[in-house]
């Protein structure tokens, strides 16, 4: 009311009020529109993954059978509900429990090259589960791959616990963090390759492929606990939505409107610590994902987190499920890690994404 | 009905920025200006009033003891608007200040958008809402974080630098702004500013800090003098009263 003319700031005449208020609603519309679409594609993208694979079974086949499981032959039946399913469930889970990890991280550190990948999560998995391996490690009434998977989780917590701490003694703020994540990534990629060296054959062997990210050990066990894991997060992540969008406008500004930043930061790290580390602990190092879902998100309805961080799982799972599709076709008649698909559709997909947001400027 | 500022001690780390500072009282529905050279601790008592530097000592609105309150429940009185400008960011201009309203549950009431509207009107933003934050100009981006500032509709309300990115018409604008304010909502307004003259002409009092002490603090024709200049800007300057009893300040030398 006291600024009525506003020289400079625009060079067509303002629109009104209501033009606005109409447009920006349009746009959430449109946003919202995108997320049905994402989740469509997740669908979609499920459904293929269900139905590539070496025996050869139509996808018309696989749909008639879930739904009616009466019309496979016994072999296929197993083929279908002990491997296909929980594989490709294991996948789309891996990818959205990834990026919505990085998500989170992304906003809590400010940093948009922060992911678990890139903190050092997944090399303290792997080394966690390196160490299992060649030691052996052993408790009675377990599997020796649920131990394995375990002791992944143990360390890939451990090593955000250890970030939260090593950023709160030298307060440092969010950027140091992001270094010591770093240092993590150098000194457990170290750790591993040491004890890459005094395994044994077989162990190695066992090693390598954990080490590559892979679904090989997916099954209804994984996807019960990457689903509750999930379920047990993400509520949490939406009623943080609003504080972590207004994070974005900075610390001052967040905590002027009455974001407890520091609790804020803190409960965020957990969840997305507990995220990663679960998923990791299932695949192993898998790449990218947590780094390049988020950004996909963010080019698709920016950054009001209510929107970002479903986006972001959405992304990550579409991408995740592609992945394990192509995993089984890229190479004619074998099952590439998917740890190694990721790092190929990835690192151009990021490249893309880097030069993209480059030029917008 | 004023802000008290009593005995307060602010420290980054064990580096003591600001100590048992005090204030005069400042009314509500006044204007009062934050000067002194750079590094003295003018943001540093702007973010101790709001509680995000680790402070000691009284912090008082009316009968409200702000310094005891948590983070969410001194939102609802004060609001800090940065010195800095944030940086790539993906929302629209609308978006940041829909965020800075819903960002603690307490403020939700009526139409977020609507509220986000009218504060982006009110600061002559209008043209903007939708625009991305990230690809405004300096200007623009102080304009939208003046909103985000107001949209709470603080009875405190802090502006560190409000006009350092601005052009001479919209730091005129954004300065009866801030008046208007402070008047229409009988709200507490502390603006910290570089530019003396503007200090003088804006506000009801003003406070020359240095060193994180208080020099001088009163009208502004009482704190902005020749000896204050020569004592904290080390210059040699006239301080002359113009038609409409504005001050002119005129720097002669570097001493
Ligand atoms: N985050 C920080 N950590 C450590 N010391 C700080 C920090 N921020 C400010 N200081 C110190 O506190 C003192 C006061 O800083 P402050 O930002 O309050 O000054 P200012 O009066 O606002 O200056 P300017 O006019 O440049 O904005 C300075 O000596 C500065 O070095
Ligand atoms: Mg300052």
């Amino acid at each position: 009311m006291l600024m009525r003319r506003v020289p400079n700031m625009t060079m067509t005449t303002a629109p009104t009020i209501d033009a606005i208020l109409h447009e920006h609603r349009r746009l959430r519309v449109r946003r919202h529109a995108l997320l049905v679409a994402l989740a469509i594609a997740c669908l979609a993208a499920i459904a293929l993954d269900v139905a590539t694979g070496p025996s050869a079974m139509s996808p018309w086949k696989i749909v008639t059978g879930l739904i009616n499981p009466g019309s496979l032959s016994p072999s296929e039946a197993a083929i279908v509900w002990q491997i296909r399913l929980p594989y490709a469930l294991t996948a789309v889970l891996v990818g959205a429990c990834l990026a919505l990890s990085g998500a989170e991280m992304q906003t809590v550190l400010d940093n948009p090259l922060a992911s678990p990948f890139t903190l050092g999560v997944s090399s303290a998995a792997s080394f966690g589960a390196s160490l299992a391996i060649v030691l052996g490690l052993g408790v009675p009434f377990l599997p020796s791959d649920a131990i394995v998977a375990l002791n992944a989780f143990v360390f890939a917590f451990g090593s955000v616990l250890l970030l939260q701490a090593m950023a709160r003694a030298r307060r440092g703020g969010v950027q140091s963090i992001v270094l010591f994540g770093i240092a993590m990534v150098f000194a457990f990629n170290a750790l591993t390759a040491l004890v890459q060296f005094v395994a044994s054959q077989e162990a190695l062997q066992q090693l390598v492929f954990w080490t590559m990210g892979s679904l090989s050990r997916a099954s209804w066990r994984s996807v019960a606990v990457l689903a509750a894991v999930l379920a047990l997060a993400a509520p949490f992540s939406w009623v943080a939505a609003r504080a972590l969008t207004a994070l974005r406008l900075g610390e001052d500004r967040a905590a002027s409107a009455g974001v407890d930043v520091a609790r804020l930061r803190f409960f965020s790290m957990l969840r997305a610590s507990l995220l990663s580390a679960t998923a990791v602990a299932f695949v192993g190092v898998v790449g990218f994902v947590g780094l390049v879902g988020p950004h996909i998100a963010r080019l698709l309805v920016g950054e009001d987190h209510r929107l970002f961080l479903p986006a972001s799982v959405l992304s990550g799972a579409l991408l995740m499920s592609l992945a394990s599709a192509a995993s089984k076709t890229m190479v004619p008649g074998a099952l590439l890690p998917v740890g190694v698909v990721t790092a190929v559709i990835g690192v151009p997909a990021f490249l893309f994404l880097i030069f993209k947001s480059g030029a917008r400027g | 009905m004023s802000l008290l500022v009593n005995g307060l001690t602010a420290r980054y780390g064990d580096q003591v920025i600001l100590s048992d500072l005090s204030l005069a009282s400042l009314p509500r529905g006044e204007v009062t200006s934050l000067v002194g050279p750079n590094g003295a601790g003018k943001s540093t008592l702007l973010r101790a009033i709001a509680g995000l530097a680790s402070a000691s000592g009284q912090v008082r609105l009316d009968d409200l003891s702000l310094d005891r309150m948590s983070i969410a429940e001194r939102a609802r009185h004060v609001a800090y608007m940065p010195q800095t400008l944030p940086a790539n960011v993906a929302l629209t201009v609308l978006e940041t200040v829909i965020a800075a309203l819903e960002a603690s549950p307490s403020a939700v009431g009526g139409d977020a958008a609507v509220r986000a509207m009218a504060a982006l009107e009110r600061v002559g933003a209008t043209p903007l809402a939708l625009k991305r934050l990230d690809r405004l100009s300096g200007g623009q981006r102080q304009i939208a974080a003046l909103a985000q500032a107001i949209v709470r509709e603080p009875r405190v309300l802090l502006l560190d630098e409000p006009t350092s990115a601005l052009d001479l018409r919209h730091q005129l604008e954004v300065l009866s702004l801030a008046k208007a304010y402070a008047r229409e909502t009988d709200a507490v307004v502390v603006l910290v500013l570089h530019d003396l003259q503007a200090a003088a002409r804006v506000s009801d009092h003003v406070v020359v800090l240095a060193n994180g002490r208080v020099r001088v603090e009163g009208p502004p024709s009482e704190a902005i003098t020749p000896t204050t200049l020569a004592d904290v800007w080390q210059v040699r300057a006239r301080v002359e009263a113009c038609a409409q009893g504005q001050i002119q300040v005129m720097v002669d030398a570097v001493l």
